[in-house]
């Protein structure tokens, strides 16, 4: 088990991800801005502008590294060059967090580029244990995990993802990145309740929570199949999702993801604001 | 039924398979469209990286084209590593042997150049060496040194004329290409990657001093202008030590 109280964690108040196309307007005004998201594998590189970038905002906020690519969901084995990679990240940066995903993206040494899905069952739950004891041991600290967006269910799934999730936590000590976008969208593609989900999970356990836009689609049936796409503004009822989640698991740092079609510094800013409303009636 | 990583991996990179059985809609019907979500976002982004690694090969052969070949290249070259900044790497050798793109033999070596622009954007930081020091150097002592050069350095030769082709594309109002053989120096002086136009001599000369040669045994080609050489190198901070 590791160290639960680092120096200097994540504050409770808004986060956005990081994009280079706002470096000026970041540090010209960062308001209501408290933190700053990175993805791991875009600062793995040697040097340039990218590391320059990260080591002058690292000296302005605390930082968050979230990774896209370690493949804890693997069947096999984790990849030691990356972890090693990461490693070299953390030990030189020593952000206010790492986090990763519930998930699968490479698998013998084909790397897929997506978070891929696993069933919940006792084999994969013992796998991914032991890959976020692995993490956990090779980084020196504790790492957050996060639950992710499903469009379908696998047959052979025995446990429940917040009942998955909890016995990660006890079986490693990790702690959880709550995604309340994620949580919408697999509840909606799933037809089961978000506020049942958000019921069911170890909230005590939540380090960090995500927000996200999506976009919506339909399968074969007609029936509403969300994307998450981290392209566009956080939907009302995600919102609506995210008060429910505060009140019963308290103020948390709020990240607000917008990956793709990346809009102007205002528009992230105000989204920034809204969550900032949003933390700000919830009692410590 | 258990679906393996293995089935799922493979029905990704293939349309024409059938999702894995055991991959369910929520009303325990096998799924179909819904594992259409992760080829397509596993094809979208991995293409996606792809423009953003090769814009000027985009622009010679326009979206539609990109799209189908990166659509080809992606299937046959997935990633190895989670480092997207670096995927694409075959796209010369993919280039050269791609049926559709052999009406335009310069694209291999356009993506050479590309690859290498991307190499000098991330490559590690480097200290300048002080021009001085080369020139408070006796003659023999410096034909005897060899030259540490900065790791975004790079050269790339070519048959056709690979840097008025990328300057036509990147740059508005530059001149049309000539068809002729262009070798192109990439340096990194801050932090945005530079593309010079040399001659074939001095690239023999520069690769030399890369691979370690003293600069006595650069000089072989009569027709090198080793002051021009060693100006640009020093100029753009290309010499990061002497020994």
């Amino acid at each position: 088990m590791f160290d639960q109280s680092r120096d200097a964690p994540l504050p409770a108040l808004p986060g956005v991800g990081y994009k280079p196309q706002h470096y000026a307007d970041i540090i010209k005004d960062p308001d209501p801005v408290g933190w700053l998201e990175i993805h791991a594998e875009n600062y793995m590189g040697d040097g340039g502008r990218p590391i320059a970038q990260l080591r002058h905002l690292a000296e302005r906020f605390p930082i968050s590294v979230h990774g896209v690519g370690l493949s804890i969901g693997s069947e096999g084995d984790l990849d030691p060059d990356h972890l090693g990679r990461l490693k070299h990240l953390i030990d030189w940066l020593n952000p206010a967090s790492f986090s990763e995903h519930l998930a699968w993206s490479t698998h013998d040494s084909h790397f897929l580029n997506d978070l891929l899905p696993l069933p919940y069952t006792e084999t994969t739950l013992a796998k991914v244990a032991s890959h976020i004891s692995q993490v956990q041991e090779a980084l020196g600290r504790q790492m957050l995990l996060e639950n992710p967006s499903s469009y379908l269910a696998f047959a052979e799934s025995t446990y429940s993802e917040p009942d998955f999730l909890r016995e990660i936590v006890t079986r490693t000590g990790c702690r959880l990145l709550l995604d309340v976008n994620n949580v919408f969208v697999s509840a909606t593609n799933l037809k089961t309740s978000p506020q049942a989900y958000i019921d069911a999970f170890p909230v005590e356990a939540v380090g960090e929570i995500h927000l996200g836009g999506h976009d919506e689609d339909k399968d074969e049936t007609g029936a509403p199949l969300l994307i998450d796409s981290h392209g566009k503004a956080i939907v009302d009822p995600v919102w609506a999702l995210l008060d429910y989640t505060l009140a019963r698991a308290g103020p948390k740092p709020l990240l607000i993801e917008w990956d793709n079609d990346v809009p102007e510094w205002g528009t992230l800013a105000d989204e920034a604001k809204r969550a900032a409303r949003a933390l700000s009636g919830i009692p410590a | 039924m258990n679906v393996s990583q293995e089935a799922f991996r493979a029905g990704i990179l293939d349309p024409d398979r059938l999702a894995p059985v055991g991959l369910c809609n929520p009303d325990g019907a096998q799924a179909t469209k819904r594992f259409d979500v992760y080829r397509n976002n596993v094809a979208v982004s991995l293409s996606d990286a792809l423009e953003a690694a090769f814009p000027v090969i985009r622009k010679l052969v326009g979206d539609q084209f990109f799209r189908a070949m990166a659509g080809v290249y992606l299937r046959k070259h997935p990633p190895k590593s989670p480092l997207m900044m670096f995927y694409g790497d075959a796209m010369p050798q993919f280039l050269r042997r791609f049926g559709p793109a052999q009406s335009l033999p310069y694209l291999p070596d356009i993506a050479k150049l590309e690859l290498a622009m991307r190499r000098a954007y991330h490559a590690a930081d480097a200290q300048t060496l002080d021009p001085q020091v080369l020139g408070a150097l006796a003659p023999d002592a410096l034909l005897a040194s060899r030259f540490r050069l900065a790791p975004a350095v790079q050269v790339v030769k070519s048959d056709f004329p690979i840097h008025a082709i990328y300057l036509a594309n990147t740059v508005p109002e530059a001149p049309k290409p000539v068809m002729q053989p262009e070798c192109a120096l990439i340096t990194r002086a801050g932090f945005d990657p530079q593309i010079h136009l040399i001659d074939a001599a001095a690239a023999k000369c520069i690769c030399a001093l890369i691979d370690g040669s003293p600069l006595a045994d650069t000089l072989a080609d009569e027709t090198l202008d080793l002051g021009v050489t060693l100006a640009l190198l020093l100029g753009q901070s290309a010499v990061t030590d002497i020994y």
